[in-house]
């Protein structure tokens, strides 16, 4: 049995069933895990112990009849910035590397409860700041489509973990679109609910009024049935409430017809930004959904330039106040607390014999500080926390900070005015497909502006998804598309209700990514099975030249 | 926007940083370039708009005054200390 063809939902029934094991699914897992790492480097850390002593009591009631929850059993990977109670959570940084939180996050402790098998924390972007798993300390996660590539960040080692099949089932963060971009980057399925549906609570914080936990899996049924264990509030995060999500119907036959959905376009999303081939893959997805019965209709939101801006202060300004409590005395790296022996060990001198450590500057409050700090943080952290500082700072409060915050105030009120006229929002994920390692490392705004489609979202702690739409050629290689459907507050149920539909009638999440070992090391190689459903901009078609890729026809919504 | 290495100096002390002489000249041309970016927020017109500062629904939320324990023991938040010493975490000197 291929047990990495399985969904979630799929995997539980076959061990309630007993057509196989927790403890055997769990090896099976730990075992991939720990093959595809030298090459796919999208785990930090493994977790094998807790891995069997869970599958061990999720066997344990399975056999006296009593499974806890749809998915009891079935193996999951947990981003590193999420706390696990004695394992490594390292937030992707040298600061936290080694750090063993005393406490679990609310969400995964829900999970455990709920009967599911942790696997291995995987890699991000160091606190979470990053769009490419570029800027972990643990060096990139890989794209599992093609090993040059980027699997998108923050996220990206629990979305090519499960689009690698190490586990059916993974959690991340979104701040700025950390969930949904590797989602759509790595051809796998990801949600972020909105904000205040999932507990923060133990998740270790960027931007504490963007953050959010939540679900990555091969599909929308599966995304639903993890969302529905987790969520819902929290006595220990104030910021969290019940959105009334409804418990997932394992069982049912999910629906096809979206008759009465008013599926918006807007006009800004389709601008001269947006790759052609992302472009047609969006407006084919459109019109599978107006042929289940959706109705498309035109909406625009024009704000959308000051999205990125915005985002940018609000979460460099927030970020910059979180990242402050790293100083390596409580916790965390602290170069003065290097055993001077492992210290001197490293420095050979010119006479072949162990030298000196080069010393450290006086011992004081400041200096602690400063050298924790600049030892412990790669450059982008660093980066932000300047950005935040000089957002803040006196003399730029209002032009920065103060200015972004209404700026924020009016992003979410373009998407109140257009959720009166339709009831989610459908557009790209990102501007284009994953693009090479290395490709933005000389210009960071480079790398912000490929955020355009996802921050907005999380400006309006609205609830968004990603799901894959189709695949694009870029030179020899095959890579996958992904739509965004953005719901209304309280619009998880709604959102996963469409993409579940959609995942009826079309096959690209079915799509599975060729083994690592077929790979060419330098190239990519085009997965056989797969054509690209759209040609590159070279022969493309004649919308490739104009300014704005025309939206599908629709039929208006008279107000 | 230019960004003087005044100005890095100074965001250096807001944000407890020291960067190398590498580290700074890349600072003064990324953050200029960034924030120049973000002054595109200029051309925003929000005379009369209240900022938000969040983007949750409803308002605050308020709970008893009564203390709960964590459950978490003194021994397990000393574990990750780099230094601690009987019982306590061990920091610089800070007054002299």
């Amino acid at each position: 049995m291929d047990w990495q063809q399985h969904t979630a939902l799929g995997l539980a029934a076959l061990l309630r069933s007993r057509q196989l094991g927790c403890a055997e699914l769990a090896r099976l897992a730990l075992d991939a895990t720990r093959a595809a790492n030298p090459a796919l480097n999208a785990c930090t850390a493994l977790m094998e112990t807790q891995a069997m002593a869970a599958a061990h009591a999720a066997q344990a009631l399975l056999d006296a009849g009593d499974a806890p929850s749809p998915l009891t059993g079935v193996p999951f990977l947990i981003k590193d910035n999420i706390c696990t109670q004695g394992v490594q959570t390292s937030c992707g940084s040298r600061m936290l590397a080694g750090f063993c939180p005393p406490y679990s996050a609310t969400a995964y402790q829900r999970l455990l409860a709920a009967g599911l098998v942790p696997i291995a924390k995987t890699n991000m972007d160091e606190f979470a700041m990053g769009g490419s798993t570029e800027t972990s300390f643990y060096g990139p996660a890989k794209n599992p489509w093609d090993k040059t590539r980027v699997p998108g960040g923050s996220s990206g080692g629990s979305a090519a973990g499960v689009a690698a099949g190490l586990a059916p089932l993974a959690l991340g963060s979104d701040t700025g679109g950390s969930i949904r971009q590797p989602a759509a980057f790595c051809g796998v399925t990801g949600l972020k609910p909105g904000y205040g549906a999932v507990s923060r609570h133990g998740l270790i914080a960027y931007a504490s009024s963007l953050d959010q936990i939540g679900p990555i899996a091969r599909d929308a049924r599966d995304c639903a049935a993890l969302l529905a264990l987790m969520a819902g509030r929290d006595p220990l995060d104030a910021t969290s409430m019940d959105i009334g999500f409804p418990a997932p119907d394992a069982n049912g036959a999910p629906t096809t017809d979206l008759k009465g959905l008013r599926i918006g376009l807007p006009k800004s999303y389709f601008g001269p930004g947006l790759q052609p081939q992302v472009a047609a893959l969006v407006q084919k997805a459109a019109q599978a959904l107006a042929a289940q019965g959706a109705m498309l209709v035109h909406i625009d939101l024009p704000l959308l330039d000051y999205a990125v801006p915005a985002y940018y202060i609000i979460a460099c300004a927030e970020a910059s106040s979180n990242l402050s409590c790293y100083d390596g005395i409580r916790y965390g790296y602290n170069p003065f607390a290097q055993d001077a022996a492992e210290t001197q060990a490293a420095v050979i001198g010119s006479n072949g014999k162990p030298a000196p450590a080069p010393a450290l500057a006086a011992h004081t409050l400041e200096e602690q500080y400063r050298q924790a700090r600049s030892q412990g943080f790669g450059a982008e952290a660093k980066r932000r926390m300047l950005l935040g500082a000089f957002v803040l700072s006196a003399g730029y409060f209002d032009a920065y900070y103060k200015k972004a915050m209404q700026a924020r105030s009016l992003i979410r009120h373009d998407f109140e005015k257009a959720f009166a006229a339709c009831d989610l929002i459908l557009g790209p994920t990102a501007p284009t497909p994953a693009y090479k390692l290395g490709a933005h490392s000389a210009n960071p705004l480079e790398m912000y502006l490929g955020d355009i489609y996802t921050v907005s979202v999380n400006l309006a702690g609205l609830p968004a998804a990603a799901l894959p739409c189709g695949f694009a050629q870029e030179e020899d290689t095959i890579l996958p598309v992904g739509m965004q459907l953005i719901g209304p507050p309280k619009g998880e149920a709604s959102i996963l209700r469409a993409a579940v539909a959609y995942q009826q009638v079309t096959n690209h999440h079915l799509h599975r990514p060729p083994p690592m070992s077929e790979q060419a090391c330098t190239s990519g190689t085009p997965h056989k099975n797969i054509q690209a459903d759209v040609a590159p901009a070279a022969s493309a078609s004649p919308a490739a030249g104009k300014t704005a890729a025309p939206v599908p026809s629709t039929k208006e919504v008279q107000p | 926007m230019q960004i003087t290495p005044e100005r890095i100096t100074y965001l250096e002390d807001l944000a407890k940083l020291r960067l190398t002489d590498a580290e700074r000249s890349a600072a003064e041309t990324d953050l200029a370039k960034i924030l120049d970016y973000m002054a595109t927020l200029e051309t925003l017109d929000t005379e009369g708009v209240d900022g938000l500062s969040h983007s949750r629904a409803g308002g605050n939320v308020l709970r008893q005054d009564i203390a709960v324990p964590a459950g978490v023991g003194r021994d397990a938040l000393l574990e990750n200390a780099p230094r601690s010493k009987n019982g306590y975490f061990v920091a610089p000197k800070t007054v002299e």
